[in-house]
C-alpha cells in the first residue's frame, strides 16, 4: 500500500533534500543536502529514518496533501507557522496527515528553512547515490528541479504515524550561539591584518541577494592584499569567500567543489545551521575559533543528536497537573475494574 | 621561468572539517603531480575518517571527519606517506577524446584563431598534437580542465563570458585546455566539439576521466562527430581508453 504527497502549492525555494551526494566532488558535483542540517536531522530522526530524505521548503512556504491513504509527516526547522487544516502546531511536530486534510508551512517568526520528512520512503531514483536536488545541475531530487505546486511524490514503506500529533523535542534546535564562530583561513595571508580585524569586528547584514548556493553579505569592503584571484582550490560549506568587490559571500549546500577566490575564514560546522536560519536584512558578527574549540563544538552537537528526539503529546499542556493525575488514576481504575 | 613547488607542502584549515594541503601557488605540471601523487596514496591509504578528496591545480582538499581523525593525526598520516618516498607521478590512463575542429561546431575558432594569429585549421591541428593531463574538474558536473596545452595557443579568457556552450564543448582560455559538460556561460572559446559525453548518469560509469589521466584529442570531421554523437547518445563510450599503469 502506498499513499501520495501532493504539493498544492509551492513558493520558491522547495526542494527533496538529503545529506546530500558524496563522493563526486572530485568530479565538479555539488553536494547539496539540507542547508540547515540541524533541523533536518531532527525531523529525520522523528520520522524514524536517520538516514531518509525530507522537503526542504523556505520563506516561499509549501501546502501539502495525502492522496490514497493517509502519510505521516515529521516536520522541523525554523519557527515557521504550520497549520493542519485550520489547527496551529508547533513548528517541530509529528503528525498524521489524512486524505481530505491541508497541511500549510509557511514562514513564520523566525527562520528560513523548514524539512518536512515523511514516515516513509520517497519513491525517487537515486542520482550518484543520493536523493538530494541540486537544481543548478538538474541533479536528483524530482527531475533535478525545484518542487512546484501538482508534483505528486509517492510515499512507499509507510510508518504508522500518532494518530493526535505531537511536539518534537531536540535539545540542540535550541542552542543558538550570539555570533557565528570562524576558523580563519585558508587564504586569510591574502588580506591585511586590518582587514582581518575588520572582518572579526563589523556587524554584517545579509543580503536579499542570497540562496542555497552563497549568502551574500552587506558591510565594510575587505581590501585584498595582493589580487582577489587566486589558484582555484577545494571549497568547503561555510568558506568565507571574497571576490574583487570584497564583499564577502558565505559559501552554502549548493557551492561549487572548488574556487577561485580567497577565503578569508570557514563558518565552523556546529555554527552553520544558526547561519543557514537568518533571513536578508538579519545581523551577524563572526568570532574567531580554535580548532579544538571548533571540534569540542562539534563533538557537544554530535552528542546531543546521538540522543535523538522526544516526542510530547499536545494536550498536556492545555491541562492541570492536577486533571492529569486524576486522568492517570481513573485510567488505573479501570484497569483494574478490567482484570 | 616556472614557479617552484613549496619545500614542503603547506596544511591549511578550511574549517575543522577540510584540510587544503597546498603544494605550490600556480598552475604547473609538478606542482600538480604532487597533488595527484598524494591523491592516489591517500586513495591507497584509506584512513579511518577521510571522506572526501578534492584534486585541484596546486592543491589536495582532504574533508575529514575530525571526531574519527584528528587534524594532528592526519597531518602524520600525510607526512608519513610523502617520507615513504611516493614515486613520480605516473597517469594510471590516457584517453583518445574525439574532437571536431570544424568551425561550424567550433563556434569560437575563427575568433581564436585570430586572436593567436593562426589559421582555425592550424589552431585545430595544434590543438590536437598536445598531450594534456587532467589537473582537475570544476565549475560543473564532469567540467575537466586539462593541463599541456601548446604555449602557441594561450590567450587570455575573455573579459565578459559568452553566452551557453554547446554540450560536449572543448575550449580554451587562459593558458588551459577544459572539456565541458552541461551548457554553461563561460569566458573561454568553444575551438572544438566532442561527441563523448564528460557526464551522463545512464551511462556506467558516469563520469570517465579521472584526475591524474592523460588525454588527448583524435580530430575527426562534422559527419564522423556525428555518427559518434548518435552512439555515445546510446550508451556508448566513444572516446578510447587505454591503461597506463
Amino acid at each position: 500500500m502506498s499513499a501520495t504527497l501532493r504539493i498544492l502549492k509551492a513558493g520558491p525555494g522547495a526542494s527533496v533534500q538529503d545529506k546530500g551526494r558524496r563522493g563526486f566532488l572530485r568530479f565538479g558535483v555539488t553536494p547539496a543536502g539540507p542547508m540547515d542540517s540541524d533541523a533536518f536531522i531532527a525531523a529525520l530522526l522523528a520520522a524514524g529514518d536517520a538516514k531518509g530524505a525530507a522537503i526542504e521548503a523556505s520563506l516561499g512556504g509549501l501546502e501539502l496533501a495525502a492522496e490514497g491513504g493517509e502519510i505521516g509527516l515529521a516536520i522541523a526547522g525554523g519557527a515557521f507557522d504550520i497549520r493542519l487544516d485550520e489547527r496551529a502546531l508547533p513548528s517541530a511536530c509529528v503528525l498524521r496527515l489524512v486524505p481530505g486534510a491541508r497541511l500549510s508551512v509557511r514562514a513564520g517568526a523566525a527562520g528560513a528553512w523548514v524539512y518536512i520528512a515523511p514516515l516513509g520512503r520517497f519513491d525517487l531514483p537515486l542520482v550518484l547515490g543520493s536523493y538530494a536536488t541540486h537544481a543548478r545541475s538538474g541533479l536528483g531530487g524530482l527531475d533535478g528541479r525545484m518542487l512546484r505546486a501538482g508534483d505528486a511524490l509517492k510515499i512507499v514503506d509507510p510508518r504508522p504515524a500518532p494518530v493526535e500529533p505531537m511536539a518534537i523535542l531536540a535539545p540542540w534546535l535550541g542552542e543558538r550561539p550570539a555570533k557565528s564562530r570562524v576558523m580563519l583561513g585558508p587564504q586569510q595571508d591574502y588580506f591585511s591584518p586590518e582587514a582581518v580585524e575588520i572582518f572579526l569586528t563589523a556587524s554584517w547584514r545579509l543580503s536579499e541577494r542570497s540562496d542555497r548556493m552563497a549568502y551574500r553579505l552587506e558591510g565594510p569592503i575587505l581590501q585584498h592584499l595582493k589580487g582577489h584571484d587566486i589558484v582555484s582550490d577545494g571549497v568547503a560549506f561555510g568558506a568565507i569567500q571574497t571576490p574583487g568587490d570584497g564583499a564577502p559571500l558565505v559559501l552554502m549546500a549548493d557551492r561549487q567543489p572548488t574556487g577561485g577566490y580567497p577565503k578569508i575564514a570557514n563558518v565552523i560546522g556546529a555554527d552553520l545551521s544558526t547561519l543557514a536560519q537568518m533571513r536578508a536584512g538579519d545581523l551577524l558578527e563572526f568570532a574567531s575559533v580554535s580548532w579544538e574549540e571548533a571540534v569540542a563544538a562539534r563533538r557537544a552537537r554530535a552528542r546531543a543528536i546521538a540522543a535523538g528526539v522526544a516526542l510530547e503529546p499536545l494536550l498536556r499542556k492545555e491541562f492541570s497537573p492536577e486533571f492529569l493525575l486524576e486522568r492517570n488514576l481513573v485510567g488505573g481504575v479501570i484497569d483494574g475494574r478490567k482484570t | 621561468m616556472r614557479p617552484p613547488p613549496y619545500e614542503s607542502p603547506r596544511y591549511l584549515d578550511a574549517g575543522e572539517a577540510a584540510l587544503s594541503v597546498e603544494f605550490g601557488d600556480a598552475v604547473d605540471p609538478e606542482i600538480n603531480a604532487r597533488v595527484l601523487t598524494l591523491d592516489a596514496a591517500l586513495r591507497e591509504a584509506k584512513l579511518a575518517g577521510v571522506e572526501e578528496l578534492v584534486p585541484t591545480y596546486r592543491s589536495l582538499m582532504i574533508h575529514y571527519e575530525p571526531l574519527t581523525i584528528s587534524r594532528a593525526d592526519l597531518v602524520k598520516a600525510l607526512e608519513s606517506l610523502a617520507a615513504q618516498g611516493a614515486s613520480a607521478f605516473t597517469p594510471k590512463a590516457r584517453w583518445r577524446v574525439p574532437c571536431c575542429y570544424d568551425p561550424a561546431l567550433a563556434e569560437d575558432i575563427i575568433e581564436a584563431a585570430r586572436i593567436l594569429g593562426m589559421s582555425p585549421d592550424q589552431l585545430g591541428s595544434v590543438h590536437a598534437s598536445g598531450c594534456y593531463r587532467a589537473y582537475m574538474y570544476g565549475f560543473a558536473p564532469g567540467w575537466c580542465y586539462l593541463g599541456g596545452l601548446p604555449e602557441s595557443l594561450a590567450l587570455p579568457r575573455r573579459a565578459s563570458p559568452r553566452g551557453p556552450t554547446p554540450p560536449g564543448a572543448v575550449l580554451i582560455g587562459g593558458g588551459l585546455s577544459l572539456i565541458s559538460a552541461n551548457p554553461m556561460p563561460t569566458g573561454w572559446y568553444v575551438i572544438g566539439r566532442t561527441p563523448e559525453r564528460m557526464f551522463a548518469l545512464e551511462r556506467e560509469p558516469p563520469l570517465l576521466i579521472e584526475p591524474g589521466d592523460a588525454v588527448c584529442f583524435e580530430p575527426i570531421d562534422h559527419e564522423t562527430f556525428l555518427a559518434l554523437k548518435a552512439r555515445a547518445a546510446r550508451g556508448e563510450i566513444v572516446a578510447l581508453r587505454e591503461a597506463l599503469s
